[in-house]
């Protein structure tokens, strides 16, 4: 089968600095992949080189091969623009477009795609809007600039944006690290709503948020991916000393 | 040293250092209280509505000259804006190698010529082959008198947009042309309008370099290939000749100038107090 | 589920949407249109003034007959005037500038600096030529009526201020130019000083220095070639300006020694009389004097640049 995620031989580099080594991994369809590990262990750049973000860094370059959902990403010929399209993608700190009204965030991936039918986009926004637990708060004030909402809510505006362009799958880059406990919760119960639908990778540097929201998980260190298995096992049963030092705490 | 002496040593210092400032604010007062002393006397409706007079005769006013300033600030915005902003763009999102810097290093050189030779070199490539003066070289000097500070300014406000808007927008697939074209310079516009208009007052006040390129009219606009009056220009003309009429006029011309120039600048600063207000 | 067999590829980055190529092909068209402009106004200029630099060679700048006449041009008067006026008006602008910065970057109260340095701004931006109208009108009769004779009467006995009290001259000259350069050095070294880092002021404080203490030792020390550059900048200025020094100068091609006498200067000759440039050898000496000019003032300038990129790497687009 071909759905999912499939990663095989990848290498990333920036410049001369080599930051992931042979990563090999299957991530299943519709469901929730969780990726732990410190900072600095390379889960934030395994995740740009899925949707060719990696390479938008000057100097940084990529080998290897990625299948997402059937399509083969660094295949010659292959527009990395498409491939955007298919994969949305949540960053760390919540990124609303400052001069764009909340509307006109949510429909500008569909709008600068050529839609410009008003009635489709009102629709897709009021969609997405509502995929992201969010509509109920912003419906009377589209209007208003992206940037007035709270953390919480413009983090949830960014999902929204990344969701109206419909994608196959949806990256998350340790989305919840700039919000507080209650649009953290928020945020989470989301992902465990969209996952019925959508394949979902979330980067995260929580343990208890891996155990609450995935159903696998993967963990990094050094730039290589240590042990990959069904979340509950891996927490409860490492196979791999590093990821049991790193679960308990005794470890960076 | 005793420690009084070392506190009255730090409060005659700051007492000199803000004399300085003060001296070096000062002409701008003395220079506009003479203008609205000077200048006010003389400006009436007349000013604004009419032709000048021939020589000798008192009245007529400058409005051929106050519309020539705003054709040749028009033409020059539409010659140099879009190559300003486009070059700044270039210098800040550019990975070129050697052009970047090489345009930067222009763009600075240029930035310190000479008015006057912007001039010649206005009148070497229009004047000469069209072999007439015109509204058309006064522009284009001027245009190339505001590029650097266009392109300049461009590039600062393009490099301020977080590089967090660029992912943003590229993870939701959207082309990098559109990204740059859409969402960059859209949200670095407050900033790039502040460097157009302070580039807007720059050049409405030049006169060396229209000396010999835009010449001046004593008529109204005639074509872009005619020459065309401004208002420095014949501030200047009126202030050298020896009569008492047309100093007052000359006057009232830089009260003119010196109002719009003002308006311009202190609409880019309100322009700018605005910006990236959003941005977090 | 085991990986399976996915195409190997080493993937370079380049752009490959049509909309991509064009968009950069623009952008680098504009920026190559920049380099060529300058380009062309090094050529343009050195292919007009070859005939004059031809026929005069090294004695254009060391002769002082100006006679169109009979065409023989010599520049001296010119390049003397600009140096004098323009040194005249560093001696002025120089020792405020820095002050007035000094005051706005580290000793004005908070609330003071903002509306200060708009008010230097507006100074820089008042038109030349309104300079020299207020020179004109204001300046000159009150340098012939009062200042020019109390010189005179005090230091008379120096040659720089002997002579007729005409009030257009070298003095009005230098005095127009020192107002119009002093924004200029005020705003940069104003920038340079906001450059040096914070911890060399809290070093010094933390020692016990006072604000002027500290201002001296640290500040002042550290951003020292970066207020080079900006006293340079101001000098690039003062070269270059034109309108002001062309109505208050008095315009006579003399090399005189008193500060009291008119004088003239290489921007001065061409405005006024490069119109009347009647002979193609007339033409050409005028352009040869703008290429002199030009020359001087990028080199003026690159140094400038040099210097206060030095302090706090390239420093804002300096704003005319």
């Amino acid at each position: 089968m071909a759905d999912g995620i499939l990663v095989k031989d990848l290498n990333a580099w920036f410049g001369d600095h080599h930051v992931l080594h042979d990563i090999g991994i299957a991530m299943a369809p519709k469901a929730v992949t969780a990726l732990i590990g410190p900072s600095g262990c390379g889960k934030s750049t395994f995740i740009r080189c899925l949707n060719r973000m990696h390479e938008v860094v000057p100097g940084a370059r990529v080998t290897g091969g990625v299948r997402v959902e059937g399509q083969d990403v660094y295949a010659p010929g292959v527009d990395p623009v498409q491939i955007r399209r298919k994969i949305g993608m949540v960053f760390q700190k919540p990124n609303p477009f400052p001069t764009m009204s909340v509307f006109d965030n949510v429909v500008v991936g569909l709008r600068l795609g050529g839609m410009r039918e008003r009635a489709v986009l009102h629709e897709a926004a009021e969609r997405a809007l509502r995929q992201a637990a969010l509509w109920d708060e912003v419906k009377d004030a589209l209007g208003k600039s992206g940037v007035s909402l709270s953390g919480g809510q413009q983090q949830r505006l960014c999902i929204a944006r990344a969701l109206a362009v419909e994608p196959e799958v949806l990256l998350m880059d340790e989305p919840c690290s700039a919000l507080d406990p209650i649009a953290t919760a928020k945020i989470e119960e989301l992902i465990l709503e969209l996952r019925s639908t959508l394949t979902i990778v979330i980067v995260t540097h929580n343990m208890q948020q891996a155990a609450r929201v995935s159903e696998a998980t993967g963990f990094f260190l050094l730039g290589e991916l240590v042990e990959f298995g069904v979340t509950r096992q891996l927490f409860t049963n490492p196979r791999d000393k590093r990821t049991e030092d790193y679960i308990t705490g005794r470890f960076g | 040293m005793t420690p009084a002496a070392r506190r009255g040593i730090n409060i005659v210092m700051s007492g000199v250092a803000a004399l300085a400032a003060a001296l070096v604010v000062l002409p701008l007062l003395v220079i506009f209280g003479f203008l609205l002393w000077q200048g006010a006397s003389a400006v009436n409706v007349d000013f604004f509505l009419h032709l000048p007079k021939p020589v000798g005769e008192a009245g007529g006013g400058m409005a051929n000259a106050i519309v020539g300033t705003l054709i040749l600030v028009v033409l020059a915005a539409a010659l140099g804006l879009p190559l300003g902003i486009f070059g700044g763009l270039y210098l800040a999102e550019s990975r070129d190698r050697r052009l970047p810097w090489l345009a930067r290093f222009v763009a600075d050189v240029l930035n310190g010529v000479p008015s006057i030779v912007i001039g010649i070199f206005a009148y070497t490539v229009i004047v000469l082959p069209m072999k007439r003066f015109s509204a058309l070289a006064g522009g284009f000097a001027l245009a190339v008198i505001m590029l650097p500070i266009v392109v300049r300014t461009s590039e600062e406000m393009v490099r301020l947009v977080p590089s967090s808007m660029r992912e943003a927008a590229l993870a939701l697939g959207i082309p990098e042309w559109k990204v740059l074209l859409r969402v960059v310079l859209p949200t670095a516009r407050a900033g790039i309008i502040t460097g157009v208009m302070v580039a807007i007052a720059r050049v409405a006040g030049e006169t060396a370099p229209l000396l010999f390129t835009a010449f001046g009219n004593r008529f109204w606009h005639q074509g872009l290939d005619q020459p065309i009056a401004a208002l420095p220009l014949q501030i200047f003309a009126y202030a050298i000749a020896p009569y008492d009429d047309w100093h007052r006029q000359a006057w009232a011309g830089a009260l003119t100038l010196i109002g719009l120039v003002f308006v311009v600048s202190l609409a880019a600063r309100v322009v700018t107090s605005g910006r990236f207000t959003g941005v977090r | 589920m085991s990986v399976v067999a996915i195409p190997h590829t080493a993937v370079r980055t380049a752009p490959r949407n049509l909309g991509d190529r064009i968009l950069r092909g623009v952008l680098r068209l504009a920026a190559l249109v920049l380099v060529l402009l300058v380009a062309a106004i090094v050529v343009e200029m050195l292919c007009t003034a070859l005939p004059a630099m031809h026929k005069f060679g090294w004695r254009f700048v060391v002769t002082s007959t100006w006679d169109p006449v009979a065409e023989r041009f010599g520049a001296l008067p010119f390049v003397y005037g600009t140096v004098v006026s323009s040194l005249l008006a560093l001696l002025i602008a120089v020792p405020l500038g820095v002050g007035a910065a000094i005051y706005l970057a580290e000793l004005a109260p908070a609330w003071i600096r903002p509306p200060l340095a708009f008010l230097v701004e507006l100074v820089a931006a008042v038109p030349s030529v309104i300079y020299g109208l207020w020179g004109i009108f204001v300046l000159a009769p009150l340098l012939r009526t009062w200042v020019q004779p109390f010189l005179g009467a005090t230091l008379g006995f120096l040659p720089l201020f002997q002579g007729p009290p005409y009030g257009v001259g070298m003095l009005a000259a230098g005095i127009i130019l020192a107002i119009m350069v002093v924004p200029f050095i005020t705003a940069v070294s104003r920038e340079v000083l906001l450059a040096v880092p914070n911890t060399q002021r809290e070093a010094a404080l933390a020692l016990g220095a006072t604000r002027w203490e500290t201002t001296r030792m640290a500040v002042l020390r550290y951003g020292r070639s970066g207020l080079v550059g900006a006293i340079l900048l101001g000098l690039g200025r003062a070269l270059g300006e034109t309108m002001a020094v062309t109505m208050v100068i008095g315009n006579r091609p003399e090399v005189a020694l008193s500060l009291f006498a008119p004088g003239y200067t290489m921007a001065s000759v061409i405005a006024n009389e490069f119109t009347e440039a009647t002979s193609d050898l007339y033409l050409s000496a005028l352009i040869e004097i703008g290429l002199l000019l030009f020359v001087v003032t990028v080199i003026v300038n690159a140094l400038a640049r040099l210097l206060v990129w030095s302090v706090g790497g390239p420093v804002k687009a300096i704003r005319e």
